[in-house]
């Protein structure tokens, strides 16, 4: 008897250092390991970080460096580059070019405002758009998802129409409808209640647009758990179904979730600039990624530093959380990659 | 199949119904956006905006409004607020524009991404792949409107290659259509071809370990018949239908960016022009159009795939 415990021991064992080294670590110490090899997802990911940080000190740019303020217009002044005095906004509207100084380091657009303080703090309202709508679209897609698997029936029925709905409405005309209704409105549901020009308007929206996106596959996945021996032995032990949702199916799902984190923060960004474009977006004057591309656009053959430095900054960030979340999947999911590699290496032959 | 038809053009009209009543809520929500008062004008009478207000009917009940522009809507007879136009002739005046962006772009990045993702499962790992790799990448990451906006700046102010956007009707001049639509075309199916070529590219490494590959590698069949014949047939499955989605999307007004970019003048350029105006009947008929277009061919590839499919059993959902 003791001679087969440690054989199945000593096999666990050696299974697991097959994956990752030292015997009893969780999931996600593995991932994290896996993703701490993989260098390319890393770089870009401290390429995300880095935006994300360069946006939270804005005010501290600003201050310190630009002495100007995101709103604030100079269209009469003048700046000294290299010695020589140079108009902010020329007598024909033509907006100054990156200095490569303190002051309007990226240039100024036509309203003279300096575009690199825009641009940290338009990057922090494009990042915290994309956050919040995400937390909204995970948390509620996490409970509808959850639910409908879970309860099937009249439950999975109704959700089931409802992100029938949202999905076939179109993504970008819902946007632009809500977005163009609200900002003159507002929202004032209860207690609720919002000005039109809030951030919390896009955010809202692009949250609820993508919950279908993240709650269909939860579904799909909560059906085949639903069915498995440890949710049964849950039950049989009197847990009722809020306990069983909450600590038995919630964390077999939690790796989906994870993953699905980053793909949203970079499609929030996306539509929350697509939207701005429209007009249905961050309202002006204050400024988002999104917002200062669309003012930039009509202006491109006189001054393409409008467009071009919003619109790097926009691909780079979303540019980086993207091959960051390409890693964490892989990560999460090592068969999948170890799968593509062997496969890979066949096919290449 | 005939209870699934029926069970999905049940759900289809609720899903419908549902969006047309959203949508016009949407408006109605607006605290100052009475349309008596926008038609009539700054400069208007207390008296003007109450005849335009008895005329339109919008002193009715929400439901009873609706119930009409509904009618309007199925009877061909639905005038929009501001322009005064019938909308079903403005619809098909532009419906043109976004099928031949739909269509070309729909057919270009079928085989862009079909070509990307073949050439990077052959040459997984190598440097082809890791080229396209980082392509399909930056494609997904870039916003259409700002892609559009770079390839007119260089493509036709720079260099004139291409003309600086518009739309020409294809029965006025072929070759001309042709040359305005090409760039929309590309720039369009960027995103796509990124998305597509990944996801084919998964497909064809876990296909290529099926037994059945496995048997006919054994058959002695020459491996770009494996390929053709066994792989890429069975690999193309869930890529047809990301397509039929997709192009339904594009078609229901997902191109509105593209066509705004390109100055296009299509249904969805309108449907972003009526949004702003808070004219309520273009959009609420270009919505229904789209969410009709999601819906339709959404259920015709379920369909088509299980009739393809043996494996596929139609259900109810």
């Amino acid at each position: 008897m003791a001679t087969v415990d440690s054989t199945v021991r000593a096999g666990a064992t050696a299974a697991r250092d097959a994956d990752g080294g030292a015997a009893g670590i969780g999931p996600y110490r593995l991932a994290l390991r896996r993703l701490r090899r993989n260098k390319a997802a890393l770089a870009f990911g401290a390429l995300f970080a880095l935006i994300v940080v360069l946006c939270l000190c804005a005010p501290l740019y600003a201050d310190r460096i630009a002495h100007t303020g995101p709103n604030a217009n100079h269209v009469t002044d003048t700046v000294m580059v290299g010695g020589v005095s140079k108009d902010v906004v020329s007598p024909t509207g033509q907006p100054l070019g990156p200095t490569w100084h303190g002051r309007f380091l990226l240039g100024a657009d036509q309203n003279g405002r300096d575009i690199a303080v825009r641009l940290l703090y338009g990057g922090r309202n494009s990042l915290e758009v994309g956050a919040l709508a995400t937390l909204l679209t995970m948390v509620l897609a996490t409970i509808v998802g959850i639910a409908a698997g879970y309860f099937r029936g009249v439950v999975d029925g109704v959700l089931a129409r409802i992100l029938d709905l949202i999905w076939a409405y179109p993504v970008v005309l819902l946007g632009i409808a809500l977005g163009t209704s609200l900002a003159l409105g507002g929202i004032a549901i209860g207690p609720l209640q919002l000005q039109g020009n809030s951030l919390l308007v896009p955010a809202f929206i692009i949250g609820i647009v993508y919950i279908p996106y993240v709650a269909k596959p939860i579904r799909g996945q909560v059906l085949g758990l639903r069915e498995q021996e440890f949710v049964d032995a849950a039950r049989v032990g009197g847990a009722g179904p809020l306990r069983i949702m909450w600590s038995e199916i919630l964390p077999n799902v939690s790796s989906t979730l994870v993953v699905f984190v980053p793909l949203m923060v970079a499609n929030a960004i996306l539509l929350e600039a697509a939207l701005s474009y429209l007009g249905a977006g961050v309202q002006p004057p204050n400024p988002s990624w999104g917002t200062m591309i669309s003012d930039g656009i009509r202006l491109i053959p006189s001054a393409m530093h409008l467009t071009f430095v919003p619109g790097a900054m926009l691909v780079l960030a979303v540019l980086g959380i993207n091959v960051f979340g390409d890693g964490v999947r892989d990560a999460l999911d090592p068969r999948a990659k170890v799968r593509l590699e062997e496969r890979g290496e066949e096919a290449s032959r | 199949m005939t209870r699934f038809v029926v069970r999905r053009v049940i759900s289809m009209v609720l899903v419908l119904f549902a969006i047309s009543v959203l949508t016009f809520l949407i408006f109605q929500v607006i605290p100052n956006g009475d349309p008596a008062q926008r038609m009539a004008g700054r400069l208007s009478t207390p008296e003007t905006v109450a005849a335009i207000r008895r005329t339109w009917g919008f002193d009715d009940p929400i439901w009873q409004q609706y119930l009409i522009t509904m009618k309007k809507i199925f009877t061909g007879e639905v005038i929009s607020y501001t322009q005064q136009v019938n909308v079903l002739d403005q619809i098909k005046q532009d419906l043109p524009a976004t099928l031949s962006l739909a269509i070309g772009a729909g057919i270009v990045w079928f085989v862009m991404g079909v070509l990307f993702g073949v050439l990077s499962a052959l040459r997984a790992g190598h440097f082809t792949d890791r080229a396209l790799t980082v392509v399909a990448l930056v494609g997904v990451s870039t916003p259409v409107f700002l892609l559009g906006a770079v390839a007119l700046y260089f493509l036709a102010f720079k260099v004139q290659l291409f003309p600086n956007g518009g739309y020409v009707p294809l029965t006025q001049d072929p070759l001309d259509w042709l040359y305005h639509m090409i760039l929309p075309w590309l720039v369009l199916s960027v995103l796509f071809i990124g998305i597509y070529s990944r996801v084919l590219r998964s497909n064809l490494l876990d296909t290529m370990n099926e037994d059945y590959v496995r048997t006919a590698r054994a058959k002695g069949i020459s491996e770009r018949r494996v390929l053709v014949r066994h792989v890429l047939r069975n690999s193309l499955i869930p890529i047809v239908s990301l397509w039929s989605l997709d192009f339904a999307a594009v078609i229901g007004g997902g191109a509105i960016l593209t066509e705004s970019v390109f100055n296009l003048q299509g249904v969805g350029q309108y449907a972003a022009e009526s949004i702003q105006r808070l004219d309520v009947p273009p959009v609420l008929v270009i919505v229904m159009l789209g969410a009709f277009a999601v819906v339709m061919l959404s259920a015709i590839t379920d369909v088509i795939f299980a009739l393809l499919d043996p494996r596929i059993r139609l259900t109810g959902r």
